[in-house]
């Protein structure tokens, strides 16, 4: 039973799991998202990612298991649950044939939401978003930056309690992004609940205040950013390229944690300062630098280096 | 399957109403023409070759037999093209329908929207091809205002067969198949430029199977301002087909839609 003062979950998924035929594409997996917090979930290509938050926003049924959202039952109450979210998928959903603000305009009536109400929450998502002077241009004329931006704003309309998206910056250049990022950032200070997923590693860091990396359908880690890389690294990597023999000896002899990929050699080194100096006086190499850890270093241990294709 | 129909299905039919606006110009232009030229074609050339045609125990120009038929065959391909190509493009290559699904509406409400979309298309055609028309003469009015309502539902009928096919294809060139196979025989089999007592006896009861048939026969009957038996049984025949065909198009975009 939940405590009284234990504030509700906006997303508590139990055992879900969903299966196309033969293949499972989440496996039995379950995690909760709390008010105001930004989630991430973290996966390469086919881990299972997208399966897993169009259940959540009620594009695909449960193979198994449950999913409240807002405390609601997915199952029974999607149409409710769906008035109250929003969402921004992977591929460009705009009308081509329409303008911007016919976008929102067609958009807001499948919320219900009337015209006049419609108009004004528009007009300020494009001036949040930069896009006002882009009002009247039609969609297809638009920046892949700009498009991005729009789809989110579009999901906004219906003013949700809680955003979802799905890679919302793949394929966007630098710039873009981080404008993104910006405009994520401080959604997330105006008290949104945020659930997105990613294979940006910068993405996850910047934004999320907790996540889970994922990889065939089940969950491998869970927490913080800086507890994961604390649980699975350590603070600092020294990367050595070109190692000689001898080094691997010594590095296995010390029972340092590492990763040996030939010309390239990876320890998770709690002494890092001090280990560094050691092992660039002491052994020949084409380079050798001492770093922090990343959470791009913590997914790749998890989910391994292979090309997922 | 859980089917769960509300009145939110309009939110999909002013989505298009509203694209369809936007080139009102482009979308009225067809049926505007092509009755004129169907009509120049026949009336000038072929009237030289046809006197008259008999229909109902009465014998009428060529012209005015095939007028209605133009007006049925117009509702065939407006129905049938917006709910293969036309909902394809939406469904396949615009994400339309997924961006809708990620809103309070449901697979089943895209669906209808889509269907009754497609039905008020050819309503809309229909009502443009009847307004050229009579200015030759050729429909009896107050009757000839129930044409409206029978190109809509013999748009529901024909939207209905070509979400199924929607619903089933994986390419959009395979739409060519049932054009191929099923629209341009009816185009040319189902009493549209002869009547179909002209057929073979076998012909002529495969002719009565097909729903085409069936909508030039109450065009036509209400073109003339008749109530006669043939009307009735086109109108019971549609409604008929359009019990089964619309659930059954439910059926299989469902299956296509949710994943």
């Amino acid at each position: 039973m939940s405590d009284i003062n234990e504030p509700q979950p906006v997303i508590d998924a139990c055992n879900i799991k969903k299966s196309f035929g033969a293949f499972t594409a989440v496996d039995d997996i379950s995690f909760s998202v709390d008010k105001g917090m930004c989630f991430g979930i973290l996966g390469p290509n086919g881990a299972g990612k997208t399966s897993t938050i169009r259940m959540i926003y009620g594009f695909s049924p449960l193979t198994s298991g449950d999913i409240f959202v807002f405390g609601l039952d997915i199952k029974k109450l999607h149409r409710k649950i769906k008035a109250r979210i929003g969402v921004c998928q992977q591929d460009n959903t705009l009308d081509p044939d329409l303008t911007v603000m016919q976008n929102f305009e067609v958009f807001a009536r499948y919320f219900n939401i009337d015209r006049k109400t419609t108009l004004e929450r528009a007009s300020s998502l494009l001036k949040f978003f930069a896009l006002e002077q882009r009002r009247d241009a039609r969609a297809t004329e638009l920046s892949g930056g700009m498009v991005r931006r729009l789809v989110i704003a579009r999901a906004l309309i219906n003013q949700p309690e809680l955003l979802i998206l799905d890679e919302p910056t793949t394929g966007l250049d630098p710039q873009s992004r981080h404008q993104v990022w910006e405009k994520l950032e401080s959604l997330k200070k105006q008290g949104m609940t945020i659930l997105l997923t990613t294979h940006y590693m910068d993405e996850a860091a910047r934004l999320c205040d907790n996540l889970v990396i994922m990889d065939h359908g089940k969950i491998l880690a869970q927490g913080s950013p800086q507890s994961l890389i604390s649980e699975y690294t350590g603070e600092n990597i020294i990367e050595v390229a070109e190692p000689e023999d001898n080094l691997r000896t010594f590095s296995r002899e010390k029972k340092v944690r590492q990763e040996d990929l030939g010309h390239r050699l990876i320890i998770y080194a709690e002494n890092g300062p001090e280990l560094y100096q050691e092992i660039c006086g002491r052994f020949t190499h084409k380079s050798c630098i001492l770093r922090s850890a990343t959470l791009e270093d913590v997914f790749l241990k998890l989910t391994g280096r292979e090309l997922r294709e | 399957m859980n089917v769960n129909i509300s009145i939110r299905f309009i939110r999909i039919w002013q989505r298009n109403l509203t694209v369809y606006k936007e080139s009102w110009k482009v979308n009225f232009l067809p049926p505007l023409l092509e009755p004129l030229f169907y009509l120049l074609a026949f009336g000038i050339g072929f009237s030289g070759m046809i006197d008259s045609v008999s229909y109902a125990s009465k014998e009428v120009s060529y012209v005015r037999f095939i007028a209605p038929s133009l007006v049925a065959i117009n509702i065939m391909n407006n129905a049938f093209f917006e709910n293969t190509f036309g909902s394809f493009v939406r469904m396949y290559y615009q994400k339309t329908f997924d961006a809708m699904m990620a809103t309070p509406l449901n697979a089943e409400e895209i669906i209808t929207g889509e269907i009754v979309w497609g039905a008020t298309k050819a309503a809309i055609g229909t009502v443009i091809m009847l307004i050229v028309i009579s200015f030759f003469g050729l429909v009896s009015y107050p009757a000839g205002l129930l044409i409206v309502f029978a190109a809509f539902l013999g748009g529901i009928a024909f939207g209905s067969v070509a979400m199924i096919f929607t619903g089933i294809v994986a390419r959009i060139e395979l739409f060519n198949l049932p054009i191929f196979l099923f629209i341009t025989p009816m185009f040319l089999f189902s009493g549209t430029f002869f009547p179909i007592t002209g057929l073979p006896l076998w012909a002529q009861y495969f002719a009565l199977l097909l729903p085409l048939t069936h909508l030039v026969n109450l065009v036509r009957a209400l073109s003339f301002g008749l109530f006669n038996s043939e009307a009735l049984i086109g109108f019971c025949y549609l409604i008929i087909f359009c019990l089964i065909m619309f659930p059954l198009a439910i059926f299989k975009m469902h299956r296509r839609l949710i994943k």
